[in-house]
């Protein structure tokens, strides 16, 4: 991959503090059509927080987002949206009361000609995503909680998947999920990446990471400690980038 | 495997050989096992208290025409409030402050309509109704809006804005109308509250019964279309004939009982005097039919189920009560939300002031003393989970009849008002235990 062109979507020097706490200082990152990029980095490194500064759930204290090379403004959760930024976040956020259809299309519901939502139509897509993403899946009428904890990760999949979104961010995706399931999530990002779609990864399993992204950015302590196109590093180095915030001596 | 793929639809719920008639039945009818308990419940306290009145007082006096219909009558003004109530506590929020609105509205609805309007229209015009029932529920709304704002935007929890308001709109309507009580009210106005001539009368009944049994078929057949355009499982014929069954016969059965009540024979006389009548030997009899609080209960009710059940509005509802924060994720504008939310619960508790100072005649400072917790208590006797994301409007209204069907037996048994209140408190407790193992066990 060439990576050159403009970039789908540029976070530049993104920075955002909780009460003193520095949870993302001063970052910048990269994504380009087809590309996967993995966002590594211990617990608290603040991977989660910097992308919801890019799905809109957090609104940053500086820096700027670029989507396709243009200045985005993105203050909410639905203006991500109107950019195609579909974001599976790391605790699910999904509606436990509610079925699987209404939290698939929770906030873009389809509606009648009169107005109503159109219960049956969601249902029906409903069966149709799952249908291609987890085929084993038969509880639409329960309420999610009923759900295990697979279960309620794909439809968290599958709702990110359905609205044709161009940027994808997926916060720990195969947390839940068995070595099956897995590898079904790792199939699909492949074939997202094939149509197209650039894709932000969130893992701290640095197996998946190395064998789907093309490139990682490491963080730490809320800063970046760099970013790395996966061919031209090693496992360990990518270790000791998580573990002790050094770049490779030979990627300067 | 999957559930698309099959050309044939399968039954809703699949049958295993292990379940019991009963559970078959549930299974195919889809019923709540819930409403059918609190159903359950209430013909028990219906027959309890009519069996204990025959028995100790020598007269049973609950399973009665004129009781029921008094029953319904004054069953409809907590009803009314304990609708908005549910999309109040099913978002994680309370409203302590109905009772006083209520209140405060009614005062201003009084003055409007008592001191304001006859002077400038002259008294008696055809608009002074409308203008002050306008007046109530906007003033009602705009009420609820405010304190959805300081809640929503100041951070200030739903409890301690609402007790603030319950004391704040409590004195608001003592200051407007110096403690005085404003009566009577708008003749016109005065039928909103029911009485002989605030009912629809025994043809108006038969016409909307029929009107409800036709919608009621509507509604299972375009179930039914729904299910076959979407290969969805189907119920059996069966199942959706008896449910058809079930719902006409309990709104005929509704017609019937309130056409078996007839007008006073007071009343009839006036009314016979008035209109030129010649009273037949044995006096006549002229039903009273719905009465129009009932009538006001009942499309509360539906518009409120359609507004839970079919709307974005009630989807969003659900979601902020099933999990704030994804709601949030997921774009909905959760501080505009709880605006509307209690805005709407404003507007029922004025439209709750209309009933009760109609009823009254007149508007007095103590109206809707206590009725936050009558309210809170009906919406959560009928399921409403105060852990947020759980309730149903259908279920707050059978709750407000339960409470109401408490209170009115009582009364006609001859128990005192201590008493009363300490049963109301038991069953309140009593009801919720038994929901909270109703819960765990369905899990
Ligand atoms: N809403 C919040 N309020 C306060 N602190 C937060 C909030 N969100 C994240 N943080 C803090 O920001 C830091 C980064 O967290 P996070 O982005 O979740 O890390 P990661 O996803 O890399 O594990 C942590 O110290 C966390 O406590
Ligand atoms: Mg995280």
């Amino acid at each position: 991959m060439s990576n050159t062109g403009t970039p789908l979507v540029e976070m530049r020097d993104i920075s955002i503090s909780f009460g003193g706490i520095k949870a993302v200082d001063h970052v910048s990152v990269d994504l380009y059509p087809g590309e996967v990029v993995g966002l590594l980095g211990h617990n608290g490194a603040g991977k989660s927080t910097l992308i919801k500064c890019l799905s809109g759930a957090y609104s940053m204290d500086s820096g700027e987002i670029y989507v396709n090379g243009e200045k985005a403004t993105i203050n909410n959760p639905r203006d991500a949206r109107h950019y195609n930024i579909e974001t599976i976040y790391q605790t699910l956020a999904l509606a436990d009361n509610l079925d699987a259809a209404s939290n698939l299309f929770l906030g873009r519901e389809l509606v009648t000609p009169l107005g109503f939502v159109d219960d049956a139509r969601m249902e029906a897509e409903t069966r149709k995503i799952m249908h291609r993403l987890n085929p084993n899946f038969k509880k639409f009428a329960d309420p999610v909680s009923a759900l295990s904890g697979g279960q309620r990760q794909s439809v968290a999949i599958a709702r990110a998947v359905y609205f044709n979104a161009k940027i994808l961010i997926m916060d720990e995706p195969t947390a839940a999920l068995g070595p099956q399931e897995t590898k079904m999530v790792s199939e699909l990002v492949q074939e997202l990446k094939r149509q197209g779609l650039g894709i932000f990864l969130i893992s701290h399993d640095i197996h998946d990471v190395m064998e789907l992204c093309d490139r990682v950015s490491v963080m730490k302590n809320g800063q970046l400690v760099g970013t790395e196109r996966v061919a031209d590093v090693t496992d360990d180095e990518i270790l000791g980038m998580i573990i002790l915030g050094k770049r490779p001596e030979r990627a300067a | 495997m999957t559930d698309t793929s099959h050309t044939s639809t399968p039954p809703a719920n699949p049958v295993k050989p292990t379940d019991g008639a009963f559970a078959r039945f549930l299974k195919a009818t889809e019923l709540d096992t819930r409403m059918i308990g609190m159903i359950g419940a209430l013909a028990l306290i219906w027959i309890g208290f009519h069996v204990y009145g025959a028995v100790v007082n020598g007269y049973g006096a609950f399973l009665t025409p004129r009781n029921l219909w008094n029953l319904s009558v004054q069953t409809s003004s907590i009803g009314i409030m304990a609708c908005g109530m549910v999309l109040v506590i099913v978002t994680r929020h309370i409203d302590l402050s109905v009772g006083s609105v209520l209140g405060f509205c009614a005062i201003i609805m009084g003055v409007v309509q008592v001191y304001l309007l006859p002077s400038i229209l002259g008294l008696g015009h055809p608009l002074i109704w409308i203008i002050a029932v306008l007046c109530g529920v906007g003033l009602g709304a705009l009420v609820g809006a405010f304190h959805g704002f300081l809640i929503a935007y100041g951070g200030i929890p739903s409890f301690i804005v609402s007790l603030g308001g319950l004391l704040v709109w409590r004195g608001a309507g003592f200051l407007v109308a110096r403690g005085e009580t404003i009566s009577p009210v708008d003749s016109t106005f005065a039928l909103l509250g029911g009485g002989p001539y605030g009912a629809i009368g025994y043809t108006g009944s038969w016409i909307l019964g029929l009107v409800g049994c036709l919608g009621v078929i509507a509604g299972l057949l375009y179930g039914r279309r729904q299910r076959i355009q979407f290969e969805f499982p189907l119920r059996p014929v069966w199942a959706d004939a008896f449910l058809g069954l079930l719902g006409c016969g309990a709104i005929i059965g509704a017609v019937l009982l309130v056409n078996a009540y007839p007008w006073p024979r007071g009343i009839v006389r006036q009314y016979a005097e008035a209109n030129g009548i010649e009273m037949p030997e044995g006096g006549l009899f002229i039903s009273h039919g719905f009465a129009i609080p009932v009538l006001i209960l009942v499309a509360v009710a539906l518009i409120m189920t359609v507004v839970m059940n079919r709307t974005r509005f009630g989807r969003y509802v659900f979601a902020i009560g099933g999990n704030p924060e994804a709601a949030k994720l997921a774009g909905i504008n959760t501080k505009m939300m709880t605006i509307k939310i209690f805005s709407i619960m404003g507007f029922l508790a004025g439209l709750s002031a209309v009933v009760a100072s109609a009823r009254l005649n007149s508007a007095t400072n103590a109206l809707g003393e206590l009725d936050e917790l009558y309210v809170i208590a009906a919406a959560v006797i009928g399921g409403t989970s105060l852990a947020g994301g759980v309730g149903t409007i259908f279920g707050a209204v059978l709750g407000a009849l339960v409470m109401q069907s408490l209170q009115t037996g009582m009364v006609l048994i001859g128990f005192d008002a201590a008493i009363q209140r300490i049963v109301v408190g038991g069953v309140l407790v009593l009801a919720v235990w038994l929901d909270i193992l109703y819960r765990g066990k369905s899990k």
